[in-house]
C-alpha cells in the first residue's frame, strides 16, 4: 500500500492528527449526507419511479439538484478521510448520517421525537463512540502494515 | 404494516454494493495524487465512485415501501460487510470492539425508526 502524501499544508492543519482530520472529515461529511437527504425527500415527486426519471428529476428540481450535490461534496470527504486509517472503523461513522437526518426531520418536517428514537439516536453515538474506544486501545496495528 | 421482500432485497442488494464501493474508494483514496491525470487514471476511484452512487439508487428504490425499522438496519448492514472486506483486502484487524460497536449502532438505528414506515406512508 503507498502512503499518500497530504494534498493540503498547513500550520493549523498539520496540528491535527492524521486520525482527528480522518473523523473530521467523515463526521463533516455524515452532516452534509444528512442536509442532503433531507433535500433529497423535499424535492422527491411520489409518482415518479424509476431510475432513469429519478434522474432526470435531479436535473430539474433545485431540491434535488442541491440535494445530489451536497451528496457528492459529501462523498469526496468521504474519500479524503479514507485517504489515512483503518476503513473498518470510519466506515460506520457514517451511521451518525442517521442521527443527523432524525435531528433535521424534527426541524425541518415537525416530525415527533419520541423517547425511543431519542434512546436510538443516543445508542447510535454511543456505538460509534465504541469504535473510537477500540482504536486508541489497540494501537493501529495494520496501519503500520500499511 | 408489511415489508415487501422486493424492498428488503433492494436494500440488502444496496448494501452488498456499497460495501465494495467502500473497498474500491478506499482503494482508490491511498492512491489520489496531486495532479489530474492521477487523479483521472484512478479506475479504483472512479468504480468506487459509481458503485457508491448505484448502492444509493437503490436504496431510495427500497426504502420507498416497507418499515424503515427493519429496511435501515439492512442499509447499516453494509458496515459489516465492510468490515469483513477490509480484513480481507487490507489486512485491518477484526476485534470483539468492532463487532460490538457495529451491534450497537444497528441496534440504535432500529430503535431510532422503530414503528416509521417508509416514503409512500
Amino acid at each position: 500500500m503507498t502512503t499518500p502524501q497530504p494534498l493540503v499544508s498547513h500550520p493549523v492543519l498539520d496540528r491535527i492528527n492524521e486520525r482527528q482530520r480522518s473523523l473530521i472529515l467523515v463526521s463533516l461529511c455524515t452532516i452534509l449526507g444528512a442536509a442532503a437527504q433531507i433535500l433529497m425527500k423535499k424535492g422527491a415527486d411520489p409518482t415518479i419511479h424509476g431510475m432513469v426519471p429519478t434522474f432526470i428529476r435531479i436535473f430539474t428540481n433545485l431540491n434535488m439538484f442541491v440535494g445530489y450535490a451536497l451528496y457528492g461534496i459529501s462523498a469526496v470527504l468521504l474519500v479524503l478521510a479514507l485517504r489515512k486509517g483503518q476503513l473498518s472503523l470510519l466506515y460506520p461513522v457514517i451511521a451518525l448520517t442517521f442521527v443527523w437526518v432524525a435531528i433535521l426531520s424534527v426541524l425541518v418536517f415537525h416530525e415527533h421525537l419520541s423517547l425511543m428514537r431519542v434512546g436510538g439516536i443516543a445508542t447510535i453515538v454511543f456505538g460509534v463512540a465504541m469504535l473510537g474506544w477500540g482504536q486508541s486501545t489497540t494501537p493501529d496495528a495494520s496501519e503500520e502494515d500499511e | 404494516m408489511e415489508t415487501p421482500v422486493s424492498s428488503i432485497l433492494w436494500v440488502l442488494s444496496g448494501s452488498f454494493v456499497g460495501s465494495f464501493g467502500a473497498v474500491l474508494l478506499k482503494a482508490g483514496a491511498v492512491r489520489i495524487e496531486r495532479n489530474w491525470a492521477s487523479l483521472l487514471q484512478n479506475w479504483r476511484l472512479a468504480a468506487g465512485v459509481g458503485m457508491y452512487f448505484i448502492s444509493s439508487l437503490m436504496f431510495v428504490r427500497g426504502i420507498a415501501n416497507g418499515e424503515l425499522s427493519l429496511l435501515y438496519p439492512l442499509v447499516a448492514l453494509g458496515y459489516v460487510f465492510t468490515m469483513f472486506w477490509s480484513r480481507i483486502f487490507f489486512g485491518e484487524p477484526l476485534t470483539k470492539m468492532k463487532f460490538v460497536a457495529l451491534f450497537v449502532i444497528l441496534a440504535g438505528v432500529a430503535m431510532l425508526n422503530s414503528g416509521s414506515m417508509g416514503a409512500k406512508n
